[in-house]
Protein backbone atom coordinates (compact mmCIF):
# COMPACT_ATOMS: atom_id res chain seq x y z
CA UNK A 1 0.00 0.00 0.00
CA UNK A 2 1.39 3.62 -0.70
CA UNK A 3 0.63 6.51 1.74
CA UNK A 4 -0.19 10.14 1.10
CA UNK A 5 0.00 12.72 3.28
CA UNK A 6 -1.35 15.78 2.86
CA UNK A 7 0.18 17.55 5.13
CA UNK A 8 3.24 17.35 3.01
CA UNK A 9 1.92 17.42 -0.45
CA UNK A 10 -0.41 19.27 -2.58
CA UNK A 11 -3.78 17.77 -3.66
CA UNK A 12 -2.19 18.30 -7.34
CA UNK A 13 0.64 16.00 -6.47
CA UNK A 14 -1.93 13.54 -4.60
CA UNK A 15 -4.02 13.71 -7.47
CA UNK A 16 -1.03 13.04 -10.04
CA UNK A 17 0.26 10.17 -8.45
CA UNK A 18 -2.91 8.51 -8.38
CA UNK A 19 -3.57 9.09 -11.98
CA UNK A 20 -0.37 7.55 -12.36
CA UNK A 21 -0.76 4.52 -10.16
CA UNK A 22 0.34 2.05 -12.29
CA UNK A 23 -2.56 -0.34 -12.07
CA UNK A 24 -1.22 -3.32 -10.98
CA UNK A 25 -3.18 -5.99 -9.58
CA UNK A 26 -1.76 -5.26 -5.28
CA UNK A 27 0.29 -2.42 -5.66
CA UNK A 28 -2.36 -0.15 -7.05
CA UNK A 29 -3.69 0.29 -2.69
CA UNK A 30 -3.36 3.95 -1.43
CA UNK A 31 -3.95 5.83 1.78
CA UNK A 32 -4.47 9.43 2.17
CA UNK A 33 -3.92 11.12 5.65
CA UNK A 34 -4.89 14.75 6.57
CA UNK A 35 -6.84 15.27 4.13
CA UNK A 36 -8.48 18.17 6.23
CA UNK A 37 -11.33 19.31 4.22
CA UNK A 38 -9.55 20.04 1.23
CA UNK A 39 -10.84 20.05 -2.24
CA UNK A 40 -11.13 17.78 -5.13
CA UNK A 41 -9.44 14.85 -4.12
CA UNK A 42 -8.83 11.74 -5.76
CA UNK A 43 -10.76 13.19 -9.02
CA UNK A 44 -10.69 11.83 -12.14
CA UNK A 45 -9.42 8.59 -11.17
CA UNK A 46 -9.74 6.31 -14.03
CA UNK A 47 -8.16 2.71 -12.77
CA UNK A 48 -9.09 0.03 -10.57
CA UNK A 49 -7.77 0.67 -7.76
CA UNK A 50 -8.29 1.13 -3.35
CA UNK A 51 -8.12 4.61 -1.88
CA UNK A 52 -8.87 5.34 1.74
CA UNK A 53 -8.73 9.10 2.53
CA UNK A 54 -8.58 9.37 6.55
CA UNK A 55 -10.33 12.14 7.66
CA UNK A 56 -12.78 14.65 6.61
CA UNK A 57 -12.73 15.98 2.84
CA UNK A 58 -13.70 19.46 1.14
CA UNK A 59 -16.12 19.16 -2.58
CA UNK A 60 -15.83 17.29 -5.24
CA UNK A 61 -14.22 14.38 -3.53
CA UNK A 62 -14.05 11.33 -5.78
CA UNK A 63 -14.82 13.56 -9.05
CA UNK A 64 -15.60 11.75 -12.23
CA UNK A 65 -14.66 8.47 -10.86
CA UNK A 66 -14.20 5.37 -13.24
CA UNK A 67 -13.00 2.05 -11.80
CA UNK A 68 -12.21 2.86 -8.59
CA UNK A 69 -13.06 2.09 -5.17
CA UNK A 70 -12.81 5.76 -2.77
CA UNK A 71 -13.45 4.90 1.14
CA UNK A 72 -13.66 8.25 2.93
CA UNK A 73 -13.66 7.78 6.79
CA UNK A 74 -15.46 10.99 7.53
CA UNK A 75 -17.40 13.99 6.32
CA UNK A 76 -17.39 15.17 2.60
CA UNK A 77 -18.27 18.73 1.36
CA UNK A 78 -20.42 19.29 -2.21
CA UNK A 79 -20.40 16.90 -4.58
CA UNK A 80 -18.88 13.80 -3.57
CA UNK A 81 -18.77 11.47 -6.31
CA UNK A 82 -20.02 13.90 -9.11
CA UNK A 83 -20.41 12.65 -12.51
CA UNK A 84 -19.28 9.42 -11.42
CA UNK A 85 -19.12 6.83 -13.86
CA UNK A 86 -18.17 3.69 -12.53
CA UNK A 87 -16.52 2.05 -9.53
CA UNK A 88 -17.59 2.61 -5.78
CA UNK A 89 -17.33 5.56 -3.51
CA UNK A 90 -18.21 5.04 0.34
CA UNK A 91 -18.84 7.59 3.11
CA UNK A 92 -18.27 6.72 6.55
CA UNK A 93 -19.40 9.60 7.83
CA UNK A 94 -21.85 12.68 6.19
CA UNK A 95 -22.37 14.10 3.31
CA UNK A 96 -23.27 18.04 2.17
CA UNK A 97 -25.24 19.03 -0.61
CA UNK A 98 -25.25 17.43 -4.69
CA UNK A 99 -23.92 14.18 -3.59
CA UNK A 100 -23.61 12.45 -6.65
CA UNK A 101 -24.46 14.78 -9.20
CA UNK A 102 -25.03 13.71 -12.85
CA UNK A 103 -23.31 10.48 -12.14
CA UNK A 104 -23.55 7.74 -14.76
CA UNK A 105 -22.54 5.22 -13.29
CA UNK A 106 -21.02 3.23 -10.22
CA UNK A 107 -22.05 2.98 -6.60
CA UNK A 108 -21.80 5.61 -4.08
CA UNK A 109 -22.77 4.92 -0.45
CA UNK A 110 -23.30 7.69 2.21
CA UNK A 111 -23.32 5.68 5.60
CA UNK A 112 -24.42 9.23 7.64
CA UNK A 113 -26.79 11.70 6.27
CA UNK A 114 -26.82 13.38 2.71
CA UNK A 115 -27.99 17.27 2.67
CA UNK A 116 -30.11 18.71 -0.37
CA UNK A 117 -29.74 17.73 -4.12
CA UNK A 118 -28.81 14.50 -3.65
CA UNK A 119 -28.70 12.80 -6.69
CA UNK A 120 -29.70 15.84 -8.71
CA UNK A 121 -29.38 15.06 -12.53
CA UNK A 122 -28.65 11.13 -11.80
CA UNK A 123 -28.15 9.75 -14.81
CA UNK A 124 -27.53 6.05 -14.36
CA UNK A 125 -25.68 6.13 -10.60
CA UNK A 126 -26.85 4.03 -8.06
CA UNK A 127 -26.70 5.85 -4.73
CA UNK A 128 -27.38 3.97 -1.40
CA UNK A 129 -27.98 6.46 1.78
CA UNK A 130 -27.87 5.22 5.18
CA UNK A 131 -29.49 8.30 6.92
CA UNK A 132 -31.55 10.62 5.51
CA UNK A 133 -31.37 13.51 2.24
CA UNK A 134 -32.58 16.83 2.37
CA UNK A 135 -34.60 19.19 -0.16
CA UNK A 136 -34.82 18.65 -4.10
CA UNK A 137 -33.11 14.81 -4.01
CA UNK A 138 -33.14 13.20 -7.13
CA UNK A 139 -33.96 16.10 -8.94
CA UNK A 140 -34.39 15.59 -12.42
CA UNK A 141 -32.95 12.15 -11.83
CA UNK A 142 -32.99 10.81 -15.30
CA UNK A 143 -31.74 6.87 -14.81
CA UNK A 144 -30.40 4.97 -11.65
CA UNK A 145 -31.59 4.08 -8.13
CA UNK A 146 -31.74 6.36 -5.06
CA UNK A 147 -32.20 4.32 -1.99
CA UNK A 148 -32.81 6.33 1.32
CA UNK A 149 -33.01 4.12 4.22
CA UNK A 150 -34.04 7.41 6.88
CA UNK A 151 -36.62 10.42 5.82
CA UNK A 152 -36.59 12.55 3.27
CA UNK A 153 -36.84 16.71 2.62
CA UNK A 154 -38.91 18.52 0.72
CA UNK A 155 -39.86 17.79 -3.23
CA UNK A 156 -38.08 14.41 -3.36
CA UNK A 157 -38.01 13.95 -7.17
CA UNK A 158 -38.96 16.85 -8.27
CA UNK A 159 -39.03 16.44 -12.58
CA UNK A 160 -38.08 13.57 -12.39
CA UNK A 161 -37.40 10.99 -15.70
CA UNK A 162 -36.47 7.61 -15.02
CA UNK A 163 -34.93 7.07 -12.11
CA UNK A 164 -36.46 4.93 -9.29
CA UNK A 165 -36.25 6.18 -5.63
CA UNK A 166 -37.12 4.19 -2.61
CA UNK A 167 -37.66 5.72 0.79
CA UNK A 168 -38.20 3.75 4.39
CA UNK A 169 -38.73 6.66 6.34
CA UNK A 170 -41.08 9.93 6.09
CA UNK A 171 -41.15 11.94 2.61
CA UNK A 172 -41.59 15.72 3.33
CA UNK A 173 -42.94 16.14 0.19
CA UNK A 174 -43.26 14.86 -3.30
CA UNK A 175 -41.59 17.19 -6.02
CA UNK A 176 -43.77 18.06 -9.29
CA UNK A 177 -44.95 14.83 -11.29
CA UNK A 178 -42.87 12.69 -8.30
CA UNK A 179 -45.97 9.79 -7.00
CA UNK A 180 -45.54 6.95 -5.34
CA UNK A 181 -45.85 3.66 -7.38
CA UNK A 182 -46.35 -0.02 -6.15
CA UNK A 183 -43.45 -2.32 -4.80
CA UNK A 184 -43.19 -4.96 -7.29
CA UNK A 185 -40.75 -8.09 -6.68
CA UNK A 186 -38.51 -6.75 -9.55
CA UNK A 187 -38.05 -3.59 -7.06
CA UNK A 188 -38.12 -5.65 -3.91
CA UNK A 189 -35.08 -7.95 -5.52
CA UNK A 190 -33.25 -4.84 -6.79
CA UNK A 191 -33.11 -3.19 -3.87
CA UNK A 192 -32.17 -6.19 -1.98
CA UNK A 193 -29.19 -6.02 -4.82
CA UNK A 194 -28.54 -2.43 -3.46
CA UNK A 195 -28.81 -3.27 0.17
CA UNK A 196 -26.76 -5.85 0.66
CA UNK A 197 -23.57 -4.32 -1.69
CA UNK A 198 -24.08 -1.35 0.47
CA UNK A 199 -23.92 -3.89 3.40
CA UNK A 200 -27.20 -3.12 5.59
CA UNK A 201 -29.85 -5.67 6.53
CA UNK A 202 -32.72 -3.44 5.79
CA UNK A 203 -35.78 -4.82 4.39
CA UNK A 204 -37.20 -3.78 1.21
CA UNK A 205 -40.75 -4.34 2.36
CA UNK A 206 -40.11 -1.45 4.83
CA UNK A 207 -39.49 0.66 1.42
CA UNK A 208 -41.97 2.68 -0.66
CA UNK A 209 -41.06 3.42 -4.37
CA UNK A 210 -41.42 6.61 -5.78
CA UNK A 211 -40.74 7.41 -9.57
CA UNK A 212 -42.11 9.56 -12.63
CA UNK A 213 -46.01 10.64 -13.09
CA UNK A 214 -44.78 11.18 -16.84
CA UNK A 215 -46.83 14.23 -17.33
CA UNK A 216 -44.25 16.46 -18.10
CA UNK A 217 -42.94 14.78 -21.04
CA UNK A 218 -45.45 16.05 -23.35
CA UNK A 219 -45.89 19.81 -24.32
CA UNK A 220 -49.95 20.03 -22.41
CA UNK A 221 -51.73 23.24 -24.13
CA UNK A 222 -53.64 23.15 -20.92
CA UNK A 223 -50.04 24.53 -19.34
CA UNK A 224 -49.44 27.39 -21.75
CA UNK A 225 -52.03 29.85 -20.29
CA UNK A 226 -51.94 33.72 -21.85
CA UNK A 227 -51.15 35.38 -18.19
CA UNK A 228 -47.78 33.45 -18.13
CA UNK A 229 -48.79 31.20 -14.69
CA UNK A 230 -49.47 27.66 -14.44
CA UNK A 231 -46.53 25.49 -15.20
CA UNK A 232 -46.09 22.15 -13.75
CA UNK A 233 -48.31 22.40 -10.64
CA UNK B 1 -18.50 34.06 -2.33
CA UNK B 2 -16.95 35.47 1.58
CA UNK B 3 -16.19 32.96 4.55
CA UNK B 4 -17.76 32.83 8.02
CA UNK B 5 -16.26 30.90 11.19
CA UNK B 6 -17.60 30.82 14.53
CA UNK B 7 -16.39 29.54 17.72
CA UNK B 8 -17.95 28.79 20.94
CA UNK B 9 -15.89 27.80 23.90
CA UNK B 10 -17.99 25.48 27.09
CA UNK B 11 -15.42 25.42 29.13
CA UNK B 12 -14.47 28.86 30.70
CA UNK B 13 -11.14 27.58 31.26
CA UNK B 14 -10.59 27.92 27.83
CA UNK B 15 -10.46 31.51 27.46
CA UNK B 16 -7.38 32.62 26.93
CA UNK B 17 -7.43 30.28 24.17
CA UNK B 18 -10.18 31.79 22.24
CA UNK B 19 -7.90 33.92 19.70
CA UNK B 20 -5.36 31.41 19.30
CA UNK B 21 -7.98 28.49 18.32
CA UNK B 22 -10.27 30.77 15.89
CA UNK B 23 -7.32 32.54 14.44
CA UNK B 24 -6.79 29.16 11.84
CA UNK B 25 -9.92 29.21 11.30
CA UNK B 26 -10.80 32.75 9.79
CA UNK B 27 -6.93 32.26 7.92
CA UNK B 28 -8.04 29.15 6.02
CA UNK B 29 -11.28 30.92 4.92
CA UNK B 30 -8.77 34.19 3.66
CA UNK B 31 -9.34 32.52 -0.10
CA UNK B 32 -13.28 32.64 0.24
CA UNK B 33 -12.90 36.18 1.27
CA UNK B 34 -9.43 37.79 0.57
CA UNK B 35 -10.70 41.90 0.50
CA UNK B 36 -11.48 42.51 4.10
CA UNK B 37 -12.02 40.65 7.81
CA UNK B 38 -13.61 41.14 11.06
CA UNK B 39 -14.82 39.79 14.00
CA UNK B 40 -17.11 40.04 17.11
CA UNK B 41 -15.10 38.64 20.27
CA UNK B 42 -17.50 38.73 23.14
CA UNK B 43 -15.18 38.32 27.05
CA UNK B 44 -13.91 40.89 29.78
CA UNK B 45 -17.58 41.81 30.46
CA UNK B 46 -18.13 44.92 31.90
CA UNK B 47 -20.27 45.46 35.23
CA UNK B 48 -24.23 46.25 35.45
CA UNK B 49 -24.61 49.86 35.01
CA UNK B 50 -21.45 50.13 32.11
CA UNK B 51 -21.43 49.89 28.81
CA UNK B 52 -18.08 48.43 26.52
CA UNK B 53 -17.77 50.23 23.10
CA UNK B 54 -15.82 49.61 20.28
CA UNK B 55 -15.00 52.69 18.15
CA UNK B 56 -12.83 53.12 15.24
CA UNK B 57 -11.42 55.06 12.96
CA UNK B 58 -9.29 54.81 9.60
CA UNK B 59 -6.93 58.34 10.48
CA UNK B 60 -4.22 56.45 11.72
CA UNK B 61 -3.08 60.05 13.09
CA UNK B 62 -6.46 60.21 15.36
CA UNK B 63 -5.50 62.17 18.50
CA UNK B 64 -7.01 59.34 20.85
CA UNK B 65 -5.17 60.78 23.87
CA UNK B 66 -6.85 63.96 23.31
CA UNK B 67 -10.45 62.86 22.53
CA UNK B 68 -10.24 60.71 25.42
CA UNK B 69 -9.73 63.48 27.39
CA UNK B 70 -12.29 65.42 26.54
CA UNK B 71 -14.63 62.12 26.60
CA UNK B 72 -13.78 62.13 30.41
CA UNK B 73 -14.32 66.12 31.26
CA UNK B 74 -17.56 65.98 28.87
CA UNK B 75 -19.05 62.38 29.82
CA UNK B 76 -17.62 60.38 32.35
CA UNK B 77 -14.48 61.58 34.29
CA UNK B 78 -14.07 57.51 35.68
CA UNK B 79 -13.64 55.89 31.97
CA UNK B 80 -11.44 53.10 30.91
CA UNK B 81 -10.19 52.77 27.62
CA UNK B 82 -7.36 50.95 25.29
CA UNK B 83 -6.41 51.51 22.38
CA UNK B 84 -5.80 48.19 19.73
CA UNK B 85 -4.46 49.94 16.53
CA UNK B 86 -7.08 51.97 14.88
CA UNK B 87 -9.74 50.71 17.12
CA UNK B 88 -10.37 51.74 21.10
CA UNK B 89 -12.37 50.06 23.27
CA UNK B 90 -14.34 51.76 26.33
CA UNK B 91 -16.10 51.12 29.22
CA UNK B 92 -18.16 53.36 30.96
CA UNK B 93 -21.24 54.43 32.99
CA UNK B 94 -22.20 57.41 30.28
CA UNK B 95 -25.75 56.37 28.07
CA UNK B 96 -25.27 55.43 24.52
CA UNK B 97 -27.33 57.72 23.13
CA UNK B 98 -25.31 60.21 25.34
CA UNK B 99 -21.83 58.70 23.56
CA UNK B 100 -23.62 58.97 20.12
CA UNK B 101 -24.47 61.98 20.71
CA UNK B 102 -20.70 63.49 21.40
CA UNK B 103 -19.31 61.75 18.93
CA UNK B 104 -21.34 63.06 16.26
CA UNK B 105 -20.09 66.07 17.58
CA UNK B 106 -16.60 65.80 18.43
CA UNK B 107 -15.80 63.36 16.47
CA UNK B 108 -17.35 62.55 13.42
CA UNK B 109 -15.02 60.68 11.31
CA UNK B 110 -14.79 58.09 14.00
CA UNK B 111 -17.23 54.94 13.65
CA UNK B 112 -18.79 53.04 16.73
CA UNK B 113 -18.66 49.77 15.79
CA UNK B 114 -20.72 47.96 19.00
CA UNK B 115 -21.76 48.41 21.99
CA UNK B 116 -22.76 45.93 24.70
CA UNK B 117 -21.50 44.46 27.95
CA UNK B 118 -18.97 42.16 26.54
CA UNK B 119 -18.83 42.69 22.34
CA UNK B 120 -16.26 44.09 20.89
CA UNK B 121 -15.90 43.97 17.01
CA UNK B 122 -12.91 44.63 15.28
CA UNK B 123 -12.28 44.75 11.52
CA UNK B 124 -11.14 46.75 8.45
CA UNK B 125 -10.13 46.22 4.76
CA UNK B 126 -7.12 44.01 3.78
CA UNK B 127 -6.28 40.01 3.71
CA UNK B 128 -7.42 38.43 6.62
CA UNK B 129 -3.81 37.79 7.49
CA UNK B 130 -3.20 41.98 7.80
CA UNK B 131 -6.41 42.42 9.62
CA UNK B 132 -5.77 39.28 12.42
CA UNK B 133 -2.42 40.72 13.22
CA UNK B 134 -3.33 44.47 12.71
CA UNK B 135 -5.58 43.62 15.77
CA UNK B 136 -3.48 40.43 17.51
CA UNK B 137 -6.18 38.32 17.01
CA UNK B 138 -4.85 35.28 18.35
CA UNK B 139 -3.95 36.98 21.64
CA UNK B 140 -7.58 37.52 22.10
CA UNK B 141 -9.61 35.80 25.14
CA UNK B 142 -13.13 35.38 25.88
CA UNK B 143 -16.08 33.26 25.53
CA UNK B 144 -17.21 32.98 22.05
CA UNK B 145 -16.12 34.71 18.55
CA UNK B 146 -17.62 35.03 15.28
CA UNK B 147 -15.94 36.11 12.05
CA UNK B 148 -16.17 36.74 8.06
CA UNK B 149 -13.82 36.88 5.36
CA UNK B 150 -15.52 39.07 2.51
CA UNK B 151 -15.43 39.01 -1.02
CA UNK B 152 -17.84 41.96 -1.85
CA UNK B 153 -19.88 41.48 -4.50
CA UNK B 154 -22.70 44.17 -3.58
CA UNK B 155 -20.89 47.03 -2.49
CA UNK B 156 -17.90 48.92 -1.81
CA UNK B 157 -14.87 47.15 -0.39
CA UNK B 158 -14.41 49.87 2.58
CA UNK B 159 -14.09 49.58 6.65
CA UNK B 160 -17.72 50.29 6.59
CA UNK B 161 -18.82 47.40 4.27
CA UNK B 162 -16.98 44.80 6.03
CA UNK B 163 -18.63 42.27 8.59
CA UNK B 164 -19.58 41.81 11.51
CA UNK B 165 -22.74 44.76 11.62
CA UNK B 166 -23.92 45.48 14.81
CA UNK B 167 -27.55 44.66 15.38
CA UNK B 168 -27.86 46.33 18.85
CA UNK B 169 -26.66 45.69 22.15
CA UNK B 170 -23.74 42.58 22.31
CA UNK B 171 -25.38 41.58 19.04
CA UNK B 172 -23.65 41.32 15.59
CA UNK B 173 -24.53 39.35 12.36
CA UNK B 174 -22.02 38.51 9.53
CA UNK B 175 -23.52 37.20 5.70
CA UNK B 176 -22.23 34.95 3.41
CA UNK B 177 -24.78 35.58 0.13
CA UNK B 178 -26.56 38.14 -1.13
CA UNK B 179 -29.79 39.89 -0.26
CA UNK B 180 -31.88 40.80 -3.42
CA UNK B 181 -34.77 42.66 -1.84
CA UNK B 182 -32.11 44.93 0.19
CA UNK B 183 -33.14 48.47 -1.80
CA UNK B 184 -37.08 47.88 -1.43
CA UNK B 185 -36.15 46.47 2.89
CA UNK B 186 -33.97 49.39 3.27
CA UNK B 187 -36.13 52.08 2.23
CA UNK B 188 -38.94 50.08 4.20
CA UNK B 189 -36.76 50.67 7.68
CA UNK B 190 -35.95 53.64 6.88
CA UNK B 191 -39.55 54.67 7.44
CA UNK B 192 -39.28 53.10 10.88
CA UNK B 193 -36.66 55.25 11.91
CA UNK B 194 -33.63 52.77 10.63
CA UNK B 195 -30.57 54.21 9.43
CA UNK B 196 -27.98 53.55 7.50
CA UNK B 197 -24.34 54.07 6.88
CA UNK B 198 -23.36 51.93 3.33
CA UNK B 199 -25.41 50.26 0.06
CA UNK B 200 -23.93 46.90 1.53
CA UNK B 201 -27.21 44.72 1.87
CA UNK B 202 -25.99 42.59 4.42
CA UNK B 203 -26.30 45.92 6.46
CA UNK B 204 -30.02 45.87 5.84
CA UNK B 205 -30.06 42.47 6.84
CA UNK B 206 -28.14 43.76 10.66
CA UNK B 207 -31.18 46.55 10.53
CA UNK B 208 -33.76 44.43 10.00
CA UNK B 209 -32.88 41.92 12.70
CA UNK B 210 -32.07 44.92 15.00
CA UNK B 211 -35.75 46.45 14.32
CA UNK B 212 -37.25 43.46 15.10
CA UNK B 213 -35.29 42.50 18.62
CA UNK B 214 -36.65 46.74 19.35
CA UNK B 215 -40.04 45.08 19.44
CA UNK B 216 -39.90 42.54 21.58
CA UNK B 217 -38.84 39.85 19.79
CA UNK B 218 -36.54 37.15 20.88
CA UNK B 219 -33.51 36.48 18.74
CA UNK B 220 -35.08 33.38 17.30
CA UNK B 221 -38.55 35.00 16.90
CA UNK B 222 -36.87 37.86 15.10
CA UNK B 223 -34.61 35.14 12.43
CA UNK B 224 -38.01 33.22 11.57
CA UNK B 225 -39.58 36.16 10.50
CA UNK B 226 -36.39 36.89 8.31
CA UNK B 227 -37.34 34.13 6.79
CA UNK B 228 -40.27 35.60 5.22
CA UNK B 229 -39.34 38.64 4.97
CA UNK B 230 -35.34 38.47 3.00
CA UNK B 231 -35.11 37.56 0.09
CA UNK B 232 -31.73 36.10 -1.69
CA UNK B 233 -29.23 33.62 -0.33
CA UNK B 234 -27.81 33.87 3.03
CA UNK B 235 -26.00 31.39 5.89
CA UNK B 236 -26.10 34.09 8.38
CA UNK B 237 -23.77 33.86 11.76
CA UNK B 238 -25.45 36.22 14.31
CA UNK B 239 -23.36 36.54 17.92
CA UNK B 240 -24.81 37.27 21.04
CA UNK B 241 -23.88 37.79 24.06
CA UNK B 242 -23.76 34.00 25.67
CA UNK B 243 -23.91 32.61 22.45
CA UNK B 244 -24.35 32.49 18.83
CA UNK B 245 -27.03 31.93 16.32
CA UNK B 246 -27.39 29.90 12.38
CA UNK B 247 -29.90 30.50 9.73
CA UNK B 248 -29.31 29.59 6.34
CA UNK B 249 -31.66 30.41 3.28
CA UNK B 250 -34.20 28.01 2.97
CA UNK B 251 -32.92 26.92 -0.48
CA UNK B 252 -29.20 26.62 1.06
CA UNK B 253 -27.61 28.57 -1.70
CA UNK B 254 -24.81 29.29 0.74
CA UNK B 255 -22.55 26.19 2.66
CA UNK B 256 -22.15 25.87 6.48
CA UNK B 257 -20.81 23.35 8.41
CA UNK B 258 -21.34 22.76 12.25
CA UNK B 259 -19.13 20.64 14.35
CA UNK B 260 -19.40 19.88 18.15
CA UNK B 261 -17.05 18.08 20.81
CA UNK B 262 -17.58 18.19 24.77
CA UNK B 263 -15.11 21.44 24.85
CA UNK B 264 -16.55 23.21 22.05
CA UNK B 265 -19.21 24.19 19.11
CA UNK B 266 -17.63 25.56 15.79
CA UNK B 267 -19.15 26.53 12.81
CA UNK B 268 -17.79 27.51 9.48
CA UNK B 269 -18.63 28.07 5.67
CA UNK B 270 -15.99 24.79 4.69
CA UNK B 271 -14.65 21.87 6.83
CA UNK B 272 -10.85 23.62 6.04
CA UNK B 273 -11.39 26.03 8.65
CA UNK B 274 -12.67 23.71 11.22
CA UNK B 275 -9.55 20.95 10.95
CA UNK B 276 -7.31 22.45 12.88
CA UNK B 277 -9.81 22.68 15.85
CA UNK B 278 -8.24 19.95 18.56
CA UNK B 279 -10.24 16.88 18.90
CA UNK B 280 -11.85 17.55 15.21
CA UNK B 281 -11.14 14.01 14.56
CA UNK B 282 -13.94 13.21 17.50
CA UNK B 283 -16.09 16.05 16.96
CA UNK B 284 -19.87 15.77 15.49
CA UNK B 285 -19.89 17.24 12.28
CA UNK B 286 -23.39 17.69 10.10
CA UNK B 287 -24.36 20.47 7.92
CA UNK B 288 -27.47 22.81 9.39
CA UNK B 289 -30.77 22.26 7.96
CA UNK B 290 -31.61 25.26 6.03
CA UNK B 291 -34.70 27.19 7.38
CA UNK B 292 -34.10 26.56 10.76
CA UNK B 293 -32.93 28.32 13.61
CA UNK B 294 -30.02 26.87 15.48
CA UNK B 295 -29.00 28.91 18.72
CA UNK B 296 -26.54 28.02 21.13
CA UNK B 297 -26.06 30.01 24.38
CA UNK B 298 -24.42 29.45 27.74
CA UNK B 299 -28.05 29.12 30.21
CA UNK B 300 -28.81 26.53 27.65
CA UNK B 301 -27.49 22.90 27.62
CA UNK B 302 -26.73 21.65 24.06
CA UNK B 303 -29.63 23.19 21.08
CA UNK B 304 -32.14 25.07 20.45
CA UNK B 305 -33.54 24.03 17.22
CA UNK B 306 -36.57 25.33 15.86
CA UNK B 307 -37.78 25.81 12.43
CA UNK B 308 -40.31 26.54 9.25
Amino acid sequence: MSSFSLAEGSVRELNASLHAGGGQVGDNEWLITEPDGRHALACGLNEPMEVVIDGNAGYYCAGKNQHANVTINGTVGVGVAENMMSGRVRVRGNASQSAGATGHGGLLIIDGDASARCGISMKGIDIVVGGSVGHMSAFMGQAGRLVVCGDAGESLGDSLYEARLYVRGDVKSLGSDCVEKPMRDEHRAELRELLDQAGYDAQPDEFKRYGSARRLYNMHVDNARLDGGGGNE
Amino acid sequence: MCGIVGLYLKDPAQASQLGALFEPMLLAMGDRGPDSAGWGVYGDEVPDGMLKLTLQSEDPSTPWDELMDAFRRDLDGDVDWFRNATAVVIKTRAEEAAVRAWLATNAPAISLMSVGSSIEILKGVGHPRLVADRFSLNQMRGSHIIGHTRMATESAVNMEGSHPFSTGLDLCLVHNGSLSNHNRLRRQLEHEGMSFETDNDSEVAAAYLTWRLRQGETLTQALEAALDDLDGFYTFTIGTRDGFAVLRDPIACKPAVMAETASYVAMASEYRALARLPGISQARVWEPEPGRVYVWEHAQQGVEETGT
